[in-house]
C-alpha cells in the first residue's frame, strides 16, 4: 500500500470490516482509497445525472418491477444453479456448483447490466447509447438492450478485433447497432474505451455510455455491480434451498469484474465462505504477457476510477495479453482493489494453458461448453476443491465430499469454438475454420 | 465526494500569498492592452530537442505562456492530431522525466511562462509531490490537468502550494454554477475554458458556448479566464480576445510541427498573434 494516498482510510475500512462491518452494497464513490472519478470536468455533469437518476431508480417500485420482469420473461432467470458431479471428482472431491450464466439470453451475464442501463438511458431521456466491446459480447449484449428498448445503438470495437471477430460485428448488425472500428492507439479494448469516452463527450446531451464492466467514474462500479447482485443472490438462495448450508468457497474470473462483483456479493458478508477470484494469467505471469492486475499491477488511475492498473514506470498504460478477449483489459474495477487490500477476496492468476484444460475438462464431464472467460473460473475452482480436500485430509475430519463450492459459470461457449479448436488441433488444417482460427477468429 | 483541500480560508490564503508565474504572463498582456496567447506542444514530438526549439519559437514570435503536454498511452481528451503526434512520440522512447528537459530548455532560453498539461496517471506514478519538485525545479510555472478535478485532487493542492505551482483547473459547457465556483476557488494562474463539449482538434468556427463558458467563470471570480479546444486561426483568436483574458491553441500547432517543423511553429504563432489586441473588434461588433 505504499502508492496509496490514503492509507489512513483504507486502514480505517481494513479494521471496521474486522470489527464486522457490512461489506454489502457499499454505495461508492471511494471503495477504501480506490473509485472516485478520474474525468474530465465536461463528463461530471452526466455523471451526476447518471448517479441521481441510478438512486432514484433503485428505490423506485415501477423500476425493480420492470427489471425483475426482464430478467424472468426476457432473460430467462432465475439462472440454474448446476451440480457438476463429474467434474467435481477432478476438483479433489469436493461438490462443484455452477451457476449458470451461460444460460441468460445472449449467452452471458452481460445481459443484466445492459438491460439496466438501458432502462436508466431511457428514464434519462437519452435517445442514443454508446459502448465498448473487446470480443463483442458485450457489444452483442448492448444492442440487444437497444434493439428491446428502442434506442440507437453505437458499439467502439478495436479493428483488430473487428477483424477477428466478423460474426459478432456481424451479429451486433443485425441487432441494428453501427459498429465503429477503433484504429487509435493499440486497437484493443482500452482504445475502444477512449473512443467511446471521446463520443461521449461530444454526445453526451443524447447519449448514455454504456459501459461494460464494474469499472470506471463513479457511479458506474456500485451501479453495475447493483444489476449483477442478482447473481450472487440467487446463487446463496440456491444453494441454501438445494444443500441447507452455504458453501465453503466461491470463485469466478476477473478482467474489468462484473460477473464477479455480482456473485461475490451475495457471500460478502458471510465469514465462513471463502471468495476467489482468478485474473487472466496469459502465457503465465513471469512472462509478462497476462492481465493479472491485482496480482502483478500498481495503484493508478484510468478510465476514471483509481484502481489496480497494468502499468510502466512512467504510468503508461501496459497492454495484456489473455487468450480470453473478455478478459483482457490491463485495469480491474475499484470495489476488488479494495476487497483485495482489505484480504476478503483471494486474487490469482490462471493460464491460458490452465484455462484451456479446464474448459475440455468441463465440456468432456458435464456436456458444458462454457466461455473461456469462464474457464479461467474453473481451473482456479480445481485448485481451490483440491485444497480444501487437502485440508479435510490433514486435518482428519469428514471428507472432501462435505465442501461445497460454487463457480460463477459466466457464459457459455460457442463463441470460442474456433479458438479451442485452433488450441487442441481439432481443426483439418485445410479447413476454412482452420484458416479463421489462425487469425483468432471466435465463431 | 472528497473536498479535502477546497475548503475556502486555507486556499484563499494561499492564493494571496502565492505569485503566480501564468498570472504574471496573462497579466503582462493585459498591460499592453491585449490577450495572452498560450501554445500547445507535445513533448518529445518528433523529439525533445525539437520541442525545445519549437516552444522556443512559440516563445519569439508571439506567445505568452507554452503548454507542453506528457504524452499518454490514453489519451480520452485528444482528437486525432495530437493523439497521432503523442503516439510517435511515445514509439520514439519517449519518458516522462524529459518532460522536465522541455521546460527547463524553454524557460532557461525565454521569459514565457512554461505549464505542463497532462493526464494524470504519469504524476501518480512519479509521484505528485516528487513530480512538483522536479517541475519547480525545472523552472515549470504549474500544471493543466484534463482528467483531475478539484474533488480528487488533495494531494495535488498541497504539492502546488509548496512548490509555487499553479494549478488550472478545465471548466466546460456543462458545468453546472456550483461546480464552476468550486472549480475557479480550486485554480491558481488561470482556469481553461472548454470551448465546446467534445475533444481538441481543429474547427471551423468558435462554439458560441465558449462566451457563456467564459462570462460564467467571470461571475464566479475568476480573474483569468483562458479559452482552448478548436482554436486554429487568427480570426478566432480575435473573437474569443475580445471576451476572455487568453486563448489557447493546439491541433493547429502540432499540425504545423508535423508540416514544416519550427519554422511553420513560428509562421502559425506570428500569425495568430495578430489576432490579441482587445480593440481588434470582429468586424461588425461595436465595441
Amino acid at each position: 500500500m505504499a502508492d496509496a494516498p490514503s492509507g489512513i482510510a483504507d486502514n480505517n475500512a481494513a479494521e471496521a470490516f474486522l470489527q464486522g462491518a457490512s461489506l454489502r452494497h457499499a454505495p461508492g464513490p471511494y471503495f477504501g482509497s480506490y473509485g472516485g472519478r478520474w474525468m474530465p470536468e465536461s463528463l461530471i455533469a452526466a455523471l451526476d445525472e447518471l448517479e441521481e437518476t441510478f438512486d432514484k431508480a433503485k428505490e423506485d417500485p415501477d423500476f425493480r418491477a420492470q427489471i425483475a420482469d426482464l430478467n424472468k420473461n426476457y432473460s430467462g432467470r432465475p439462472s440454474l444453479l448446476t451440480e457438476a458431479k463429474r467434474f467435481s471428482q477432478h476438483a479433489g472431491g469436493v461438490r462443484v456448483f455452477l451457476k449458470r450464466e451461460d444460460l441468460n439470453h445472449t449467452g452471458s451475464h452481460k445481459i443484466n447490466n445492459v438491460l439496466g442501463q438501458a432502462l436508466l438511458a431511457k428514464r434519462m431521456g437519452k435517445t442514443r447509447i454508446i459502448a465498448e466491446t473487446g470480443a463483442g459480447q458485450h457489444g452483442v449484449a448492448s444492442a440487444t438492450a437497444a434493439a428491446l428498448l428502442g434506442l440507437e445503438c453505437v458499439v467502439y470495437m478495436g479493428a483488430e478485433d473487428c477483424r477477428r471477430q466478423a460474426l459478432n460485428v456481424a451479429r451486433m448488425e443485425l441487432l441494428g447497432a453501427t459498429v465503429i472500428p477503433v484504429t487509435s492507439g493499440s486497437q484493443t479494448l482500452k482504445d475502444a474505451i477512449n473512443e467511446a469516452l471521446r463520443d461521449w463527450v461530444a454526445n453526451v446531451a443524447n447519449t448514455h455510455y454504456l459501459l461494460g464492466t464494474a469499472a470506471g467514474a463513479h457511479p458506474f462500479p456500485a451501479m453495475v455491480r447493483y444489476f449483477h447482485e442478482v447473481i450472487g443472490d440467487e446463487a446463496r438462495a440456491q444453494i441454501l434451498e438445494q444443500e441447507g448450508r452455504l458453501p465453503d468457497a466461491v470463485c469466478a474470473c476477473i478482467g474489468g469484474g462484473s460477473n464477479a462483483i455480482g456473485i461475490f456479493h451475495g457471500f460478502l458478508d458471510d465469514p465462513s465462505v471463502k471468495i476467489y477470484g482468478f485474473e487472466a494469467g496469459g502465457d503465465g505471469v513471469e512472462t509478462g504477457r497476462h492481465a493479472a492486475t491485482i496480482s502483478l499491477g500498481k495503484p493508478g488511475v484510468l478510465h476514471g476510477a483509481r484502481s489496480y492498473l497494468m502499468q510502466d514506470d512512467d504510468g503508461q498504460t501496459i497492454e495484456s495479453h489473455s487468450i480470453s478477449a473478455g478478459l483482457d483489459y490491463p485495469g480491474v474495477g475499484p470495489e476488488h482493489s479494495y476487497l483485495s487490500d482489505i484480504g476478503r477476496v483471494s486474487y490469482e492468476p490462471i493460464t491460458d494453458s490452465e484455462a484451456m484444460d479446464a474448459f475440455r475438462l468441463l465440456c468432456r464431464t458435464e456436456g458444458i461448453i462454457p466461455a473461456i472467460e469462464s474457464a479461467h473460473a474453473l481451473a482456479g475452482g480445481i485448485k481451490v476443491g483440491q485444497r480444501l480436500a487437502a485440508d479435510v485430509e490433514a486435518a482428519g475430519t469428514g471428507t472432501a465430499a462435505d465442501k461445497i463450492i460454487i463457480i460463477n459459470l459466466s457464459g457459455r461457449g460457442d463463441k470460442d469454438v474456433a479458438t479451442a479448436a485452433e488450441w487442441f488441433n481439432l481443426l483439418d488444417k485445410d479447413s476454412a475454420e482452420s484458416e479463421i482460427g489462425k487469425e483468432g477468429e471466435q465463431l | 465526494m472528497n473536498t479535502a483541500g477546497m475548503s475556502g480560508s486555507a486556499q484563499a490564503a494561499g492564493k494571496a500569498q502565492m505569485t503566480s508565474k501564468s498570472a504574471a504572463a496573462i497579466d503582462k498582456a493585459r498591460s499592453e492592452g491585449r490577450a495572452a496567447l498560450i501554445g500547445y506542444l507535445p513533448a518529445g514530438y518528433p523529439s525533445v530537442e525539437e520541442t525545445i526549439a519549437a516552444g522556443i519559437a512559440l516563445a519569439e514570435n508571439g506567445a505568452d505562456l507554452i503548454e507542453i503536454g506528457i504524452p499518454y498511452s490514453d489519451p480520452v481528451m485528444d482528437g486525432q492530431v495530437i493523439q497521432a503526434a503523442t503516439t510517435e512520440a511515445l514509439a520514439n522512447g519517449f519518458h516522462v522525466r524529459q518532460v522536465f528537459d522541455v521546460v527547463a530548455g524553454i524557460t532557461s532560453k525565454t521569459d514565457a511562462a512554461v505549464l505542463v498539461m497532462t493526464y494524470w496517471n504519469p504524476v501518480v506514478r512519479m509521484g505528485v509531490d516528487e513530480f512538483s519538485r522536479r517541475l519547480a525545479e525545472a523552472g515549470g510555472a504549474g500544471l493543466i490537468t484534463p482528467d483531475l478535478i478539484p474533488d480528487e485532487a488533495s494531494e495535488w493542492f498541497e504539492a502546488s502550494d509548496k512548490y509555487g505551482l499553479d494549478r488550472v483547473f478545465l471548466v466546460a459547457p456543462s458545468s453546472t454554477t456550483e461546480r464552476m465556483q468550486r472549480t475557479v476557488d480550486a485554480s491558481r494562474g488561470f482556469v481553461y475554458a472548454v470551448s465546446i463539449m467534445g475533444v481538441t482538434g481543429a474547427r471551423s468556427s468558435v462554439s458560441s458556448a465558449a462566451k457563456d463558458v467564459v462570462a460564467a467563470a467571470h461571475a464566479a471570480g475568476a480573474e483569468r479566464v483562458c479559452v482552448g479546444l478548436g482554436v486554429s486561426n487568427a480570426d478566432q483568436v480575435r473573437e474569443i480576445a475580445a471576451y476572455a483574458e487568453g486563448v489557447i491553441v493546439g491541433t493547429a500547432l502540432v499540425a504545423a510541427v508535423r508540416d514544416g517543423g519550427v519554422d511553420a511553429v513560428a509562421a502559425l504563432t506570428k500569425d495568430l498573434s495578430t489576432g490579441l489586441a482587445k480593440d481588434a473588434k470582429p468586424a461588425g461588433e461595436e465595441a
